[in-house]
């Protein structure tokens, strides 16, 4: 095995009244691919902040290159090749990739009024991308181009800064599985070449696939490393947590009950020549599965009124619900936690009570006048039943973590009355701990009654969580698969192929 | 009231007591008075405005609704003997209607505030001009509205009624913003209107009302300033007036990106304008400076409180 060139020990962090890191160690040799794991909050973003230079460790060593550092500026962690591919991308919409690619050091054609050389930019990109194997060029808008291909645009910008250590932050949580293995395929070409990867994600299959090691965090303490041969997805969880998670999938405890759904011919803005049908019965789980861009989320949207639907209905216990009209989705009981949490989910700015009250303002007011009184006895009481961890309900949105985030937007609509609840994407960069949570509140939702359609991207969620999977291709349901016939190959095959099978379940 | 509230309570104290110290006529009762008059008459249309920012958007047509209004209110009464509270609320209809129309256009044809306010802005000053072929509206000899008159520049124990009026409105607003559903409603739209969209508030009529209700405001306004100025050239009647209304918001502490700002803020950004314009006369600096000397009080006052803000987060960020 190579030498290590950076290798950071007995790291510290402390925060008043919080030790962020105490006594973390790593190392990252050329051409190794480290997976680090733990739940959010365990330190993993701290210890990364300290490698991009942006925060200075309390005490420690930082070894870069046979030199000793107390603590990295960014300039010398930007000068040593080490490079990030944020979670969030920072990339200019509004710029081609190129452009973004070269963003702050353009090469210049020469002369007083530093003309863009862009014709030279284009030719120095290309070999990134060819090396990616992008499906895109220089010139693409960066607007044009879906969720995948723009992280593989941040790793082309990471590369053509020479980047000799290379940090993905949960770089699949927005990705399909075809998707997500292009980019695996990506991170071990990286390898080749001698690049250090450091994965930071939650999806630990792919982790198994592709990680020559693991550093796990718990609550800013080494929990445990494995190697090669050791790594499983229970043998990190248990390293994450510190115990060992019972089987995923729990059936539901009331029998199927009556419709309380149902899409008669819903045909959605994004692809008007598709139609669905689809039943939900109260008590069940139904998973929606497929591929990004399959139409799952302009369903969503179509059915809780976003969007006006084309053509169609949907019927809430057999009354037809009147299309494009949100206000009136919520008044006939079906609620959408949509899959921006933070766009769409929840106002940051806003305090957990505020937002937990916003969806029925009208129920905490008397004569038009909002009684805060009243707004603050309803989040504290859902706060404790959803186990929001924060100090006080008014804390304000935007300073909880993602899981806590998805636990408000969740208490706003279970505050009223839900007979239909959709989730789309609900655990998404949402740690192992938290998600736990999520699913068995949904499983307690369902069991009292709910019908719940849960978008989702993640297999192991779909095939764990869900009684029924529906799986869409191209704007249409494709298929739906009982519990008896769910397995990554059959939900997959659905997802990929225009072929129509129909599956009772 | 906030903390930005009690701060420019005290930057309006001490410019006040400054001009006091240097010329004793700023505290005489017709001074007063009449500052207190303006500072209605402003007043009114700057909450109309800060309603309309709340939302994240902007209404620069004010000015020429004033004129245009100005020009119709004195005409209908004038020249058609119209019946001077059906005239009133006719004026108000005018008002809401035009509040309505660019709530519309903004929410169902999607076009941005700036550019839709704008075009009114223009269209409805030409429209002014071309009603009165350019010439001065006004009362003339003989024509007396006791009532009218009494309502609008009267004196209830030395105090102006529009000032008064402001008060009211001032009053009706706080509750509006600071205590309703639609209050709320408000702030949220204009904090993320996505996210509001998203919990059920019906976010286009939220905006929509927004502007007919600066629309209204407005209409109001227009009817004080046409009994205040008795004649109206209808070139120059409310010029500017638009900017008057967004700096007391801003200065109130209204974020032109939405979704904060209170009542008490705009009110007491109209009273530090109108002191200021006090204090460019008494202090006999030459009235060519007047906006100099706004514009520097206005930037001074926001430059302090982001350089506040910053080092107050500067020193929350160190102590953690």
């Amino acid at each position: 095995m190579a030498d290590p060139f950076l290798v950071l020990t007995d790291i510290c962090k402390t925060y008043p009244g919080v030790q962020a890191l105490d006594h973390v160690a790593l190392e990252a040799r050329p051409g190794e691919i480290i997976g680090l794991i733990g739940e959010n909050g365990a330190g993993k973003s701290t210890l990364m902040k300290i490698l991009g230079g942006v925060v200075q460790p309390t005490s420690g060593h930082i070894v870069l290159d046979g030199q000793d550092h107390a603590n990295l500026s960014v300039q010398q962690s930007m000068e040593a090749g080490i490079a990030f591919v944020h979670q969030e991308l920072n990339l200019f919409d509004n710029l081609d990739v190129a452009g973004n690619v070269f963003i702050g050091r353009e090469p210049l054609m020469g002369g007083p009024l530093r003309l863009v050389d862009r014709k030279k930019m284009a030719t120095l990109v290309q070999p990134y991308l060819d090396m990616l194997g992008a499906e895109f060029g220089p010139g693409t808008m960066v607007e044009e181009l879906p969720i995948a291909a723009r992280q593989i645009l941040e790793i082309a910008k990471a590369l053509s800064q020479n980047a000799r250590l290379l940090i993905l932050d949960e770089p699949t949580s927005s990705l399909t599985m075809a998707e997500t293995d292009r980019l695996l395929g990506v991170i071990r070409q990286l390898k080749a070449r001698g690049v250090c990867v450091i994965f930071v994600t939650h999806r630990l299959n792919e982790l198994t696939v592709c990680a020559d090691r693991i550093v796990a965090l718990r609550d800013g303490k080494p929990a445990g490393r494995l190697a090669q041969d050791e790594i499983s997805p229970p043998a990190m969880i248990r390293l994450m947590i510190g115990r060992d998670l019972k089987a995923l999938y729990t059936p539901p405890s009331i029998s199927l009950g009556a419709p309380v759904l149902e899409l008669r011919g819903v045909t959605t803005a994004e692809w008007p020549t598709e139609k669905v049908d689809m039943t939900l019965h109260a008590g069940e789980i139904v998973g929606l599965a497929g591929l990004i861009g399959a139409g799952r989320t302009e369903l969503a949207r179509t059915v809780f009124g976003i969007d006006r639907a084309l053509a169609g209905e949907v019927l809430v216990q057999g009354v037809a619900l009147p299309p494009g009209s949100p206000q009136l989705a919520i008044a006939a009981g079906v609620f959408l936690v949509p899959e921006d949490r933070k766009k769409s989910g929840l106002l940051l700015d806003l305090s957990i009570a505020e937002n937990i009250a916003l969806v029925d303002m009208k129920g905490h007011a008397s004569g038009g006048l909002v009684q805060a009184g009243r707004i603050h006895d309803t989040a504290l009481r859902m706060k404790g039943e959803m186990d929001i961890r924060a100090h006080d309900v008014d804390v304000l949105g935007g300073t909880l973590s993602g899981g806590n985030q998805q636990k408000v937007v969740l208490a706003k609509w279970l505050s009223l009355a839900p007979k239909v609840l959709i989730c789309d994407e609900p655990t998404r960069g949402i740690d192992v701990g938290a998600k736990q949570d999520i699913y068995a509140m949904l499983r307690r939702l369902a069991d009292s009654g709910i019908a719940i359609l849960m978008i989702s991207s993640d297999m192991e969620e779909v095939i764990g969580v869900s009684d029924r999977v529906a799986v869409m291709h191209e704007g249409r349901i494709n298929g739906i698969l009982g519990r008896d016939d769910l397995s990554e190959q059959s939900v997959m095959q659905l997802a990929v192929s225009r072929e129509h099978k129909e599956q009772a379940a | 009231m906030t903390k930005k509230d009690i701060g420019l309570l005290l930057l309006i104290l001490v410019v006040g007591a400054a001009v006091a110290l240097k010329n004793p006529l700023f505290l005489s009762a017709i001074n007063l008075g009449n500052t207190a008059n303006l500072i209605g008459l402003f007043g009114i249309v700057a909450i109309g405005q800060a309603i309309v920012i709340i939302t994240g958007g902007i209404e620069l047509s004010v000015g020429s609704v004033i004129a245009l209004l100005g020009v119709f209110f004195v005409d209908f009464l004038v020249n058609h003997h119209m019946p001077w509270p059906a005239a009133v609320l006719l004026m108000m209809a005018f008002g809401a209607l035009i509040g309505l129309l660019h709530g519309l256009m903004i929410t169902k044809l999607g076009l941005q505030p700036f550019i839709v306010t704008l075009c009114g802005l223009l269209i409805y000053r030409g429209v002014a001009r071309f009603y009165t072929a350019d010439a001065a509206a006004g009362f003339g000899f003989g024509l007396s509205f006791p009532w009218l008159e009494q309502l609008t520049i009267g004196r209830i124990g030395g105090v102006p009624v529009s000032f008064i009026a402001m008060l009211i409105i001032a009053a009706l607003m706080w509750v509006v913003l600071h205590r309703s559903v639609f209050g709320r409603y408000l702030q949220a739209v204009g904090k993320n209107e996505e996210a509001a969209r998203y919990s059920g508030i019906p976010t286009q009529k939220v905006i929509v009302a927004a502007y007919v209700i600066c629309g209204v405001l407005t209409s109001i306004s227009a009817i004080f300033f046409a009994m205040y100025t008795k004649s109206i050239s209808p070139s120059s009647h409310g010029n500017f007036y638009e900017l008057y209304a967004i700096a007391a918001s801003v200065l109130g502490g209204f974020s032109l990106r939405g979704g904060e700002g209170s009542i008490v803020g705009v009110v007491l950004g109209a009273v530090l304008l109108q002191v200021l314009q006090n204090l460019v006369n008494l202090l006999g600096i030459p009235s060519s400076l007047n906006f100099a000397v706004t514009g520097s009080v206005i930037l001074i006052g926001v430059l302090a409180d982001t350089q506040f803000n910053a080092y107050r987060e500067r020193r929350r960020r160190t102590a953690q």
